[in-house]
């Protein structure tokens, strides 16, 4: 405890202008000229935007195929490079190899538009991730979180494009299935980060960052018991608009042969997969960033450090160069986990039919989404909290107190607020640390392939 | 590697990018609307109009209002083209639909057209042009705006909300008295769908 209570906050409040540096501000120690920035950006999408996303893209499709194969009980690719981790790579060089058909009967010019208008936006949507407090592509991005939601949905354009475009049975159905979908997912989705969103009272992806940077309680998905559920409502709800089991009726391969996709191949094929491991990146640091406190780690040390060293950039280059590096291996890995969920869901659950995904938005989560809408803005206007203590203007309110000291928040006259964060912080670890020793459990006791194959009698009688 | 820069630093700067990404994203929009009216096949027609929207889109962001920008983008692409699409995938016979207008309705719209292209040259040549000084101490349009909303407009925003609400009800009016038909029709003796599948299986 006598750690926590050393972080007190930096009592003298660095200008809101300070708070938004960007990275190169930080390591030069001016802001940058017009024609720094232009070749800066050129070379930052061309040498690390467009490889990082491939690689991120071809990292988890492996990811995918070893998470699937250990939970079926097989090794998974693991013959090319260390682990198979170079799978990824020999299969998109052989995707390039292959031969790039289009069918006589598709309409040529949108057939071959498709692939990239599903995979272009992704890269948009990046734009406004809040790596680190200053590794964000553009940080005054106001309106970031509902940037990202309109770039994702020029991506289902592209896929419905190919399901149309196509000329084929299976792939038209995949098209409307995609269709209906997403326009009936689409309201939940926003429902829930609109939840979020008010609890926070800003919509730009860094502020959010700073907001949460106080410690485990002050995430945002701990603020109020509904926006506690908007998170599972947004987890479900993001799901289904990636088109992820056991949402994914648009290519559901069992009765659609590959549904808006039947048709393709080669390397376009490859792009709609690039896409969609992308996307779901994007949606988990959506989540990250909007729910699960950003780049902070539990304890509020990026925060705190962040608060004191930021208000004098130049004699703290080095560290905050440190803490950005920090700060964004934390919010990858979250995001990353939000992602293993995802891929733990895909092949642990079977795929409902087209018109129970359609009762599930419809008929559940969007009441569900409107009820928690309700309650959030109820819970807002009647149980006091640092917003409604006089703060509004500043968008960083943990700044001004201890959010670790009981007194501060009894002063604020949010003493309420804090026992409900705390009491919802503690469900939260609870439930994340139960599912890790139920996992880690069967983990230590499982039975290994050597195990299995020199057993006596592999498949025992049942008795 | 420092003349580079410096004649980099003299052909970018402030003025140029901007006027660069304009006539980028104008130019977008202005050859993908041409498609639009060009185009005879309608999904190809939404494909276009896409563009157009983006291109917009990115003037939008140009002009600093991402918000709207990202408005644009969530209504008009998300929703307004997706049941265009939609819309044409469940009613065409055909795999690739297009327009056939006829003479008159070719009359009708190049009518139509020079009648909107004079109100917008009037308007364009009544506007003032000079830069505008932009409004920098608002530091969050997206909170005016929901005030605004929420606020002084209060009661048209709830007006159309009614309307809206209003379409949504006479819809699912619209499906459910089908239904009812079909409830009649099994009443009068007609087989119900599955007693049919019982017989031709």
């Amino acid at each position: 405890m006598s750690i926590l209570n050393a972080l007190t906050p930096h009592p003298v409040l660095a200008a809101a202008a300070d708070w938004q540096k960007t990275f190169f501000e930080i390591v030069s120690g001016r802001p940058p000229l017009v024609w720094e920035q232009v070749t800066a950006s050129v070379a930052l999408i061309a040498m690390v935007f467009v490889p990082s996303v491939l690689l991120l893209a071809m990292f988890s499709i492996w990811w995918e195929r070893k998470v699937c194969a250990h939970m079926q009980s097989r090794p998974g690719p693991n013959r090319v490079g260390p682990i198979g981790l170079l799978q990824s790579l020999a299969d998109g060089i052989k995707l390039i190899l292959k031969e790039d058909l289009t069918p006589a009967a598709a309409d040529r010019v949108l057939f071959r538009l498709a692939p990239y208008l599903s995979f272009a936006p992704v890269f948009a949507a990046f734009l406004a991730l809040p790596f680190g407090p200053n590794l964000t592509f553009e940080p005054k991005l106001n309106a970031g979180v509902f940037w990202i939601l309109a770039v994702l949905s020029v991506e289902v354009m592209g896929v419905i494009l190919a399901g149309w475009s196509s000329n084929n049975k299976w792939a038209i159905y995949g098209a409307m299935r995609e269709a209906c979908q997403m326009v009936s997912y689409e309201i939940p989705l926003g429902l829930s980060i609109i939840i979020g969103v008010m609890a926070a009272g800003t919509l730009n992806l860094v502020e959010l960052g700073h907001l949460q940077g106080g410690g485990i309680h002050t995430w945002i998905v701990f603020k109020n018991p509904f926006v506690f559920c908007a998170f599972f409502v947004y987890f479900i709800a993001s799901l289904a608009s990636n088109k992820r089991a056991p949402f994914d009726l648009p290519e559901s391969e069992s009765e659609l042969v590959a549904g808006f996709h039947t048709e393709y191949s080669g390397m376009r094929f490859a792009f709609f997969f690039f896409a969609e491991y992308a996307a779901m990146f994007i949606v988990g640091s959506i989540q990250t960033a909007l729910f699960l406190g950003g780049w902070n780690d539990p304890f509020g040390i990026i925060g705190h450090y962040y608060s004191q060293w930021i208000g004098d950039p130049a004699a703290h280059r080095n560290s905050l160069i440190v803490l950005n590096l920090i700060a964004i291996a934390i919010f990858i890995t979250k995001a990353l986990g939000i992602v293993f969920v995802q891929m733990w869901i895909r092949w642990t659950l079977p795929r409902p039919r087209i018109d129970q995904v359609l009762y599930v938005c419809v008929k559940v989560l969007i009441p569900a989404a409107c009820v928690l809408l309700l309650g959030a803005a109820l819970w807002e206007l009647l149980v006091p909290s640092w917003h409604q203590a006089g703060l509004i203007d500043n968008p960083l309110p943990w700044f001004h107190y201890n959010p670790r000291s009981w007194s501060d928040w009894a002063r604020g006259g949010a003493t309420t607020s804090l026992v409900v964060q705390v009491i919802l912080a503690l469900i939260g670890v609870s439930i994340v640390s139960a599912i890790a020793l139920w996992v880690g459990y069967a983990f230590i006791t499982r039975r290994t392939v050597k195990q299995r194959l020199t057993d006596p009698d592999p498949i025992p009688e049942p008795a | 590697m420092n003349s580079i820069a410096s004649i980099l630093a003299l052909s970018v700067d402030a003025q140029t990018v901007p006027a660069v990404l304009f006539y980028l994203f104008a130019g977008i929009s202005a050859a993908s609307a041409l498609g639009v009216v060009l185009s005879r096949n309608i999904v190809r027609t939404a494909v276009c109009l896409l563009f157009t929207l983006v291109g917009v889109a990115g003037l939008y962001f140009l002009l600093e209002s991402e918000f709207l920008a990202a408005v644009q983008l969530v209504v008009y692409v998300g929703g307004t083209l997706i049941l265009i699409v939609f819309g044409v995938m469940l009613t065409s016979k055909s795999p690739f639909s297009r327009f056939e207008p006829k003479a008159g309705e070719v009359v009708v719209a190049i009518a139509a057209c020079i009648i909107l292209f004079a109100a917008l040259v009037m308007a364009i040549r009544s506007a003032d042009f000079r830069p505008q000084t932009l409004d920098t101490t608002q530091k969050y349009p997206v909170v005016a705006l929901g005030q605004a909303l929420l606020g002084d407009y209060l009661v048209p925003f709830e007006l159309a909300s009614v309307v809206l609400l209003v379409v949504m009800i006479g819809a699912a009016y619209l499906a459910k008295s089908r239904k009812r038909d079909d409830k009649r029709a099994v009443a009068r003796g007609a087989a119900t769908l599955s007693q049919k599948a019982r017989q031709w299986s």
